[in-house]
C-alpha cells in the first residue's frame, strides 16, 4: 500500500560463469551498439553520413599498404609496453610509470647512438644500445619497487612520480644534444652513417619491432602460466598472506618482478629510437605507457588476448585520427568516438558477471 | 496463546547456479525461540537476510502479523521490527555503546535520552553493559550484547541471532540464554542460528531444519533429540561420537619455552608460554578467541616474530632443532615436516581465485630445478584429495572459492597432510562446517596422530576439545591458565580456566 514498501523495479543478480560463445556474442553486441550510439552522436552534431565517417575509420587503419604497416608497427610497441605492465598487475603491483620507463630506455638508446656513434663497429653499438636501455628501464622499475619492499610506499604514486622524472631529464637531454642550436630538438641522430639503426628485417623497415613483439608475447604467455617465477608472481596478487604463508619473499619476488616490468619497457624504448624515430623527444611513446594499462587490463592480463586489445586501441586511434583530418573535424571528435566506444566495450564486461532482473508484473494474490 | 510473528511462503533465492533456497515456507511465532537448523550452504543465513531486507527473494511471500509486506532494504525491516544479530559484528570501534546504538538513526541526537532508553532496555532483560564504554575496550561478548541491545533500541520485536555463540565461553552462553527467555518471555520472536546440538536443546522451543536450500521440517524441542536432528539435517543416519584412540608411544616433539609474541602494534599477544606437545598426541588449545591462538600457531609455523624464548623441534634421534626466527621456507630445509593449516582458509592457507590443482601446488611449486612447475604432480593429488576426501567440485579445475565451506577445508587438509608431516597444526579446522564434514575432519586428524604426528589442535567448541585432545591447554589473555588431562576434566573447569588464570 505504502509507496516505499513497493518492490523495487529492478534488482542485481550474479551470473554463473557462461560459455564462451555468449560472453563473446554480449562483446560482439556491445560493439554493434557503440557504432549505433556513435552513428547517431556523429549525425546529430556533424550532419556526416555515419556510413562514410566508419568508412573513413577503417580507410585510417587499413587505407594502404603503407597504413597497414604503421598501424601493426604500432600496435607492437604498444604490446610490448602492455605486456612490460603485466606481471606487475598480475602481482597486484600498479606500476603506471610505463610511460617513465619506456622513456629512460629511450634515452639511453639515443646516448648511445649519439656518444659512441663513430667509435664502435655497429653490432656492438646495437649490442649495447640494447643493454643500456633494458638497464635503464629497470632501473627505473627497481626504484619504486625496493621502497615497496622496504617500506611499503604507494607504488601507484611512485611510479607515477618517475614518470615526470623521466620527461624532465628527456628535455635537459634534449637541450644538451640539440641540432642545431637552439632548436630544442635532437633532429635524426646519425642521419648520414645511420650507426645504431636498428636492420631492416627481410628488407621491410616495419617487420622487426613486430617480430619482437610476437616473440615477448609468446614469452610472456610461458613465463606466466609455466615458470616458478610466474606462478610465485600470480600468488602474491592474489593474497601476500598465502605467499608468506607457504615461505615466498615477497619483497625479493616484488624487486623482481618490476625489474623484469621495467627492462620490457626499456626494449619499448629502444625499438622507438633505435628502429623506429631515430629521434629523441619528450613525447616520443605519445602516452602508450597509460594507454597499455588498459590494454592489459582489457585483456584480463592474458598476453594472448593483448594482441587483439592492443590491436583494438590502435585500431580506434588511427581511425579517429583518419576522420578528423578527413572531415574537417578536430580531434576532439574523434577521442568522442573513441570514448564511446571503449565504454561500451568496458561497460559490457558488467553483464557477463550480472544479471539484471525486472520486477515481474503483480501475481495476483488473493490472500490478504 | 502463540500468535504467528512472521510467515515466510514459497521462498526461493538463487545466486547464479546454486539455489540457496526453493520453496521455503515457514513460521515464526511470538513468544518463541526457534532454532534454524541445517548443515552448511542450507541456506539458513540467506533466509534471514531475506527476512532482514539484506537479499531480496526471487520468488515468494512474506507475511508480518499476517499482514503481506515487501522487505527491499534493511531500514524497511527495522520500521518491521525486524533485527538481526550477525555473525560479524558490524560496530566502529572508536565509539562508545551509546553512540554505536543511536548511528544512522534519524531525528535530533541526544545522547542523554539514548543513554536512559539503553539502560531501561538493560534493565528489563538483564543485560550487562556500560553505555559509556568505547567498543575497543570490550570483550566479545559484551561487543555481542551491544549488538542485540542496538536491535531492541530500534525495536525489534522480532530477532535473528546468526551462530550468537560461536565466539562466547558457556559461561557467557548462559549468560545469553537468560537475557534470550527473558526476551522471550516479553512476547518476542525468536530465531536462533546454530550448530551446536546441546544448546538447541538447552534454548529452543521450536526447531525448523533446512536442508540444500529446503524446508524438510519443524518439531518442537522436547519431543526429539540430537540424533534425531542431525539425521533430518544431513538427510541419512550419522554417528555422533569422537574416536580417541590411545597415543602410541608419545614422545616430546615441540618444546615451547617462555615464548612471548607482540603483535605488529606492540600490544601483548603471548606471555611466558610454555608447553610440549607429543608425537601421537592431540594437544587441543583452549580459550576465547583472541588469546594468542593465531600467534601461538603462526610462532611454530615460523610466520610470526617472537620477542622472546623458544621452540625447539625434536627429532626422532634426539636433536632438536629451533624453529624460531627461521621462515617457513627454512623450517622446510631444516627437515622439519610441519603442516599448518590456518584459521584464515581462503585468505592465508589456499588461493580462492585459483584451481584445485594449483592450490595443491602452494606445497609443492618450488620442488625440482627446472625453471618451470611440475604441474602433473600437484593435478594427481588433487584428484587424489578429491577422490579420497569425498570433495564435491565439478571439477579440478574449479576455483576454490566457488566451492562450500566443507570442501575448501578438505582440499586445505587433504594439501597439508598429504606431505607426510610429524607436526599438524589445526585453527578452528571446523569453524563453520556442517556436522557431516566436521566428523570428516575429525577423522582425520585422528589417522595423523595415530601415525606418530604431534598435533596441537585450536578449537572452540568445548565439547569438541573434550572429546578429541588428549590433553587440552587453556591459553586466557596469552597466557597458559593450565594444561589438563581431556579425560579427566568438564567444560565448566575448561571454561572457568578460560576466563581467569587460576593460582
Amino acid at each position: 500500500m505504502k509507496k516505499s514498501k513497493s518492490e523495487p523495479l529492478f534488482h542485481i543478480t550474479k551470473r554463473d560463469v557462461m560459455p564462451w560463445y555468449k560472453t563473446w556474442g554480449i562483446r560482439a553486441a556491445a560493439i554493434v551498439a557503440a557504432l549505433i550510439v556513435c552513428g547517431i552522436i556523429t549525425t546529430i552534431t556533424t550532419g556526416l553520413n555515419p556510413f562514410s565517417v566508419y568508412a573513413s575509420f577503417v580507410q585510417g587503419a587499413f587505407g594502404s599498404g603503407r597504413k597497414v604497416w604503421i598501424t601493426f608497427q604500432n600496435m607492437s610497441i604498444l604490446l610490448i609496453i602492455s605486456l612490460a605492465l603485466t606481471p606487475a598487475f598480475k602481482m597486484r603491483f600498479w606500476n603506471i610509470g610505463g610511460e617513465g620507463q619506456v622513456l629512460v630506455g629511450a634515452l639511453a638508446t639515443a646516448a648511445c647512438m649519439i656518444l659512441l656513434g663513430d667509435k664502435i663497429p655497429n653490432v656492438l653499438l646495437i649490442l649495447v644500445m640494447t643493454v643500456a636501455a633494458l638497464g635503464a628501464g629497470a632501473i627505473w622499475g627497481l626504484i619504486p619497487a625496493l621502497f615497496k619492499a622496504k617500506w611499503n610506499t604507494n607504488e601507484t604514486l611512485s611510479t607515477l612520480m618517475m614518470n615526470y622524472i623521466a620527461t624532465q631529464i628527456v628535455a635537459f637531454f634534449t637541450v644538451v644534444w640539440e641540432v642545431p642550436k637552439g632548436s630544442f630538438t635532437v633532429g635524426i641522430i646519425n642521419q648520414a652513417t645511420n650507426a645504431g639503426w636498428l636492420p631492416q628485417l627481410f628488407g621491410s623497415k616495419y617487420l622487426l619491432p613486430i617480430v619482437i613483439a610476437l616473440a615477448v608475447t609468446a614469452a610472456m604467455y610461458v613465463y606466466l602460466k609455466y615458470s616458478k617465477h610466474g606462478y610465485e608472481i600470480a600468488v602474491v596478487g592474489e593474497s601476500e598472506k598465502t605467499a608468506k604463508y607457504v615461505g615466498m619473499k615477497t619483497g625479493k619476488i616484488i624487486i623482481r618482478t618490476m625489474i623484469l616490468s621495467g627492462a620490457l619497457c626499456g626494449l619499448a624504448g629502444f625499438l622507438l629510437v633505435g628502429g623506429i624515430n631515430h629521434t629523441i623527444t619528450t613525447t616520443i611513446n605519445s602516452g602508450q605507457g597509460f594507454t597499455a594499462v588498459m590494454v592489459s587490463w582489457l585483456a584480463k592480463f592474458n598476453p594472448i588476448t593483448m594482441i587483439f586489445t592492443s590491436f583494438l586501441i590502435i585500431f580506434l586511434e588511427r581511425g579517429a585520427g583518419e576522420i578528423s583530418t578527413n572531415f574537417g573535424l578536430n580531434q576532439s571528435f574523434a577521442d568522442i568516438l573513441t570514448g564511446i566506444i571503449l565504454f561500451f566495450i568496458i561497460g559490457c564486461e558488467f553483464f557477463i558477471s550480472y544479471r539484471i532482473v525486472f520486477r515481474k508484473k503483480k501475481e495476483t494474490t488473493s490472500e490478504k | 496463546m502463540s500468535e504467528t510473528a512472521v510467515e515466510l511462503k514459497n521462498i526461493t533465492k538463487t545466486f547464479g547456479r546454486v539455489r540457496a533456497n526453493y520453496n521455503v515456507s515457514l513460521e515464526i511465532k511470538k513468544g518463541e525461540i526457534l532454532a534454524l537448523l541445517g548443515e552448511n550452504g542450507s541456506g539458513k543465513t540467506t533466509l534471514m537476510n531475506m527476512l532482514s531486507g539484506i537479499y531480496f527473494p526471487d520468488e515468494g511471500q512474506i507475511f508480518i502479523d499476517g499482514k503481506e509486506v515487501v522487505i527491499s532494504s534493511p531500514k524497511i525491516a527495522f520500521e518491521l521490527g525486524i533485527g538481526m544479530v550477525h555473525q560479524h559484528f558490524k560496530l566502529v570501534d572508536v565509539l562508545t555503546a551509546t553512540e554505536n546504538i543511536i548511528l544512522g538513526l534519524e531525528g535530533r541526537l541526544n545522547k542523554k535520552e539514548a543513554k536512559e532508553k539503553i539502560k531501561e532496555i538493560c534493565d528489563k532483560y538483564g543485560f550487562d553493559i556500560d553505555p559509556d564504554q568505547k567498543i575497543y575496550d570490550m570483550s566479545v561478548s559484551q561487543k555481542q550484547t551491544v549488538e542485540i541491545v542496538k536491535v531492541l533500541y530500534r525495536g525489534a520485536n522480532i530477532l535473528i541471532l546468526d551462530e550468537p555463540t560461536a565466539v562466547l565461553t558457556p559461561q557467557e552462553s548462559e549468560k545469553l540464554f537468560n537475557v534470550m527467555r527473558n526476551m522471550k518471555a516479553d512476547g518476542k520472536a525468536l530465531v536462533i542460528i546454530t550448530h551446536k546440538m546441546h544448546e538447541v536443546e538447552a534454548i529452543s522451543d521450536r526447531v525448523a531444519v533446512l536442508r540444500k536450500g529446503e524446508y524438510v521440517g519443524s518439531m518442537m524441542t522436547k519431543d526429539t533429540n540430537a540424533a534425531e536432528m542431525t539425521n533430518m539435517m544431513v538427510g541419512r543416519t550419522v554417528a555422533l561420537n569422537i574416536r580417541r584412540p590411545k597415543p602410541v608411544n608419545p614422545k616430546p616433539r615441540i618444546e615451547i619455552s617462555n615464548l612471548s609474541v607482540r603483535n605488529i602494534d606492540g600490544i601483548e599477544k603471548l606471555k611466558n608460554v610454555s608447553f610440549t606437545a607429543n608425537s601421537g598426541e592431540i594437544l587441543g588449545i583452549a580459550g576465547i578467541s583472541g588469546c594468542g591462538q593465531k600467534e601461538l600457531l603462526e610462532a611454530i609455523a615460523g610466520l610470526q616474530p617472537a620477542e622472546s624464548g623458544s621452540i625447539k623441534y625434536i627429532k626422532d634421534d634426539g636433536t632438536t632443532e629451533e624453529l624460531l626466527g627461521n621462515d617457513p621456507r627454512r623450517i622446510e630445509e631444516l627437515g622439519v615436516a610441519l603442516s599448518f593449516v590456518p584459521e584464515d582458509r581462503l585468505g592465508m592457507g589456499l588461493v580462492g581465485n585459483m584451481d584445485l590443482s594449483d592450490n595443491m601446488m602452494l606445497r609443492s611449486f618450488r620442488n625440482g630445478k627446472s625453471v618451470f612447475t611440475d604441474r602433473k604432480t600437484p593435478h594427481d593429488l588433487a584428484e587424489n584429495v578429491v577422490d579420497d576426501l569425498e570433495v564435491v567440485t565439478p571439477s579440478i579445475e574449479t576455483p576454490v572459492r566457488r566451492l562450500s565451506g566443507g570442501n575448501v577445508q578438505k582440499i586445505l587438509v587433504g594439501r597439508e597432510i598429504a606431505h607426510a608431516p610429524t607436526v599438524l597444526l589445526t585453527a578452528y579446522a571446523v569453524r563453520g562446517l556442517d556436522i557431516n564434514s566436521s566428523y570428516t575432519i575429525y577423522d582425520l586428524i585422528n589417522k595423523q596422530k595415530e601415525k606418530g604426528v604431534a598435533v596441537i589442535f585450536v578449537g572452540e567448541d568445548l565439547d569438541v576439545l573434550l572429546e578429541l585432545s588428549d590433553k587440552i591447554l587453556v591459553l586466557c589473555g596469552g597466557e597458559v591458565s593450565g594444561i589438563v588431562e581431556a579425560e579427566k576434566t568438564d567444560k565448566n573447569e575448561v571454561g572457568l580456566m578460560m576466563t581467569q588464570i587460576s593460582k
